[in-house]
Formats: C-alpha cells, structure tokens, sequence
C-alpha cells in the first residue's frame, strides 16, 4: 500500500492507502474523497479528476500525455501543476504524494 | 379517430428482430418518435456493435452502439473529425453550411470553445446560482394548482429560455425568440424531418442574425462581461467573427440548441419518469439528497441527445470492421446509456443508482458538452424547489414525443401538481 494525501480546496485533509499499479482517481473514488467526480471512469476523456500536484513531486508523477494535454486545456483554473488523477499510477515511488483539489471540477 | 391514428403509426414500425440485420436503419426519427428506437438498438449491440447500414434518408452510415466504442471513437479526434458535420445527415453545401466551434477540428475549435467557456464554467455559475434559484421559485409559484397544463411549455421551456437569456444577456421581454429559433434550428433534414431548408436559412438570417448583429454592436461598445455575445465580441481571436455572419450565425444556433433542447428535454423526462416509476418517486420525498445523482440519472436515461457523428479522415480497422476514409460515423449515445456490459440493470431508472455520473449524455474528449453544469445546475435547483412545494407532478396522459434522432424530447407532458 502507498499512503497519499487529498487536499480538498477548502483545507480538508483526506490521507489514503492507495495499491500499487491504481490510478490516483481510482484511489481517491475507492475511497470516497469528494470532489473527484471522474465521469469518463479513468479514460483521459472527461476532466473530472483534475488534482494540482505538489511541487516536490511533479517530477515523480511523470509527464501528461497529448491527450491530457488537450483535456486539460478545457478544465477551469489550469496550473502547471495540474494533472488528470486517472493518468497517475501509483507507485512505490509516490508514498507519501500529495495533491490539491480544485474547487469544482468541470 | 386520433388514437387510431397513433395505433396505426406504431403499428408500422416493424420489430426490429424480424428485419434483416444487414440492411437495418436505426436513423429513422419516427423510431424516436414513437420509442421504439431501444429494441433497435438492443439488436445491434447484440449482433452487431459496429454496424454498417449500406442505405438511409441519409445514405450509408456507421452506428457504434456500445459504451466503450463510443468513448474510443470520441476521442479519437484525429481520425474522427468534426468537421462541418456533427449530425447523421449532410448540411446541404454549400449555402446552409453556419461553421460553429462544435463542428470544427483543432485548432480552431478550441480557441473559439476557450473564448466562450467562462460562461458556463463553475465559477461563473455560483455566482448565478442564487438569481436562478429565485426565477424557479417563480416558476413554480406561478404554476395551477389542481389544474391540467403542459410541464413542458410552463416549466420546462421556460426555465431554459430564462437560463439562457441570461447566459446571452439576452434582453428578457423577447426571450420567447431563444426557444423559437432552437426549434427552427434543429427542424432539419438532416436529423430526420422533412422541412423547407429555405425557409429555415431564412428565418436564421433575417431574424436570428439580425437581432444578434444588433447585440455584438453593443456589446463590443461596452466593456467585457462574462455573456457569451461579450465574449465573442471582445475575444482577441473571436473579435472579428462578425465580419463573417455564416459563423456567428453558426456559433449563435450552437449556443441556443445546446442550453435549449438538452436541458428542456431532461426537466421533461424527470417528471416522465418519476411518474413511469413510483417508488423512485417515493424515495426522492423521503431523502432529497439524492437530487444530484438523481440529476446524473435523468440526464443518462433521456440522454437528451441521442447521437453525435464523425466522419473518417483515414481508413480504421475498428472492432474487426474496416471503416473507410469519408465514411459517416454515428456514435449513438442514446445506445451506449443502455450498454448492458458496462451500466447494471441499464432500463431501469434508479435515482440512487452507483456511479450515475457515468453515462456518455455529455460526450467525451475535446467536445465534451460545455455546459453539463448549467444543466446539472437547473435540474437540481428545480428539484430541490420543487420537493418544498409540491406532494406530487402527476402525469395525466402519455406524453407527446418529438421527430427527431437527434434531439430525444417531449413536445407535450400533461400533468396536475398537487400542493404539499
């Protein structure tokens, strides 16, 4: 089990065991963290699990797809650290990752 | 004499497993019509997922019919353009071709979507949530007790039309115009309906684009505010979109259908079927915090659009199928919301369904629906006002269905609202 942590945009602090080789959404809708609402069910097709990645671990989660690209350009309020939760696998190497929800998805 | 009529019309719609299945044609509107369109598609998902009918009023097209496929085609951008033709049946080119953002490939298409979009978006919703809540107080206050009238005319229509005359700043006295000329828009041959094609393209340059031009003009005058028409007028990209009337008109009639007919006909369905299903009904009353999925559930079952198409740019193997550069492709979402594989129990409407936000009404990839929230919004504020004042919508007749594939609505839901 990897531990991540869910920031809601209001503060709220949700720390979660997420398995290895899960999608970040799939951690975070398993374990009932709202504000991932992830309508295309983990197929970069949506924007609906949009999470901005803390700075010390941008350079783990890896890089956005084309696609991801695309989507994100759509979502409200794009950051250079924004990522779409369902294109993050959970790896040994991201125990401990924490990531910032926005306040509503789109 | 009238119901025999009907009877007669329904009669004519062949069982769909009688028929061949080479030559099957599911894009016939009186199949919409007359809802007898689920059968039909059951079929194809069965027997053929990817199904090319040779021949229709519209000539050869592909349907691609389950959940998956639909998402796999939707966002396969590249290949599957949207470009000029976004329904089943051609615009006849070249005077009815409008350009609008939603039939554009990239990269146009995103810098006109990106102009407009902050009109909808969340922020700019929840600052108009509490004026629009004060409107379907309105609404429904206004409504007879005790009395038969049309849900779609009284609620329905007009709830939408005041939404969108505020997303246009659309000045509120002519607001009727809004729904008149989405009607006048999607009365198309190339959904289903034999119309005068003239006279529609008239009626959309003489009264629509007039009365927009008129607004541009004022608005370009006036600073930037978060409407669609400020928008366009003040976008650095968009700025100049008046000097070609054919895509303002375009983008015009995109904005109008997309925030009249969709979210119209989901109000329409939610009384459709809370009335067909008693005991979501009940368990709506008992618990209203399930309006929001409850939402998600409406929006899936009606799927208020019921199909979007592509057409190939290259030739795809797809599914075993060898689908040809120029071929029409028909993602019918009306189909995937009922994928028996991917959604439980998919003809039943539950209010407290698991995963409800999941069904393909919206779309998926680049074109995704850009004002899902909107219409999210409004259906679970009137719900939400609607269970403070009223015991029950009850349905007193069958409701009257529209002509069309692609817009699946209701023309006339009959019904008496009881007081709490």
């Amino acid at each position: 089990m990897v531990k991540v942590v869910f920031v809601e945009h209001q503060g709220n602090q949700h720390e979660v065991n997420a398995y290895k080789g899960e999608s970040l959404m799939e951690a975070a809708v398993s374990n009932d963290v709202p504000g991932i609402d992830a309508d295309c069910g983990g197929n970069c097709a949506c924007g609906t699990c949009h999470v901005f990645v803390n700075a010390d671990w941008l350079s783990k989660v890896g890089q956005r797809s084309e696609m991801e690209n695309l989507m994100l350009e759509y979502a409200e309020n794009l950051k250079s650290n924004s990522r779409l939760s369902c294109q993050i696998e959970i790896s040994e190497e991201l125990e401990g990752l924490t990531v910032e929800l926005p306040k509503e998805q789109y | 004499m009238e119901e025999k009529l009907d009877l007669k019309k329904e009669n004519i719609i062949p069982d769909p497993w009688s028929l061949p299945l080479e030559t099957l044609d599911v894009s016939k509107a009186e199949l919409f019509q007359n809802n007898k369109h689920g059968e039909y598609f059951r079929r194809l998902r069965k027997e053929a997922p990817v199904h090319y009918c040779p021949d229709s009023m519209h000539g050869a097209y592909w349907s691609i019919t389950k959940y998956n496929d639909i998402i796999a085609i939707d966002t396969d951008h590249k290949r599957f353009s949207s470009d000029t033709n976004i329904v089943i049946g051609d615009v006849p080119e070249p005077e009815f071709v409008a350009p609008m953002f939603i039939a554009m490939d990239e990269p146009k298409h995103g810098v006109q979507r990106k102009t407009v979009q902050p009109a909808v978006a969340p922020t700019q919703l929840s600052e108009m949530e509490e004026a629009l809540r004060q409107r379907v107080c309105k609404i429904l206050d206004d409504l007879p007790i005790n009395e038969e009238f049309n849900w779609v005319e009284r609620v329905s229509k007009e709830l939408t039309t005041q939404m969108l005359a505020t997303l246009f700043d659309f000045p509120f006295e002519d607001r009727h115009l809004l729904p008149y000329w989405s009607d006048v828009s999607t009365t198309t041959t190339t959904t289903g309906q034999d119309v005068d094609m003239f006279e529609r393209q008239r009626i959309l340059a003489e009264e629509t684009l007039v009365y927009f031009s008129k607004l541009w003009h004022k608005r370009a005058a006036e600073p930037k505010k978060f409407d669609f028409i400020s928008l366009f007028a003040h976008g650095e990209e968009t700025k100049d979109m008046i000097n070609n009337p054919a895509e303002f008109l375009g983008n015009l009639i995109l904005l109008i259908v997309g925030g009249n007919d969709t979210t119209r006909n989901s109000i329409s369905a939610g009384v459709v079927e809370l009335n067909r299903n008693p005991k979501e009904y009940d368990k709506l009353k008992s618990d209203p915090s399930l309006i929001p999925n409850m939402v998600s559930e409406i929006i899936r079952y009606q799927t208020p659009l019921g199909h979007m198409r592509r057409t190939a740019l290259e030739d795809v193997e797809f599914r075993g199928q060898k689908i040809r550069k120029g071929d029409r492709v028909v993602m019918w979402y009306v189909s995937g919301n009922r994928d028996e594989e991917v959604i439980d129990n998919p003809d039943e409407f539950l209010i407290d369904r698991d995963k409800a936000r999941q069904h393909v009404s919206f779309g998926f990839g680049i074109h995704r629906c850009m004002g899902n929230r909107v219409g999210e919004m409004q259906l679970r504020i009137l719900w939400e006002e609607i269970l403070k004042r009223f015991d029950r919508i009850e349905m007193t007749g069958e409701p009257e269905r529209v002509l069309s594939n692609f817009v699946m609505g209701y023309s006339n839901v009959p019904v008496i609202v009881h007081k709490k």
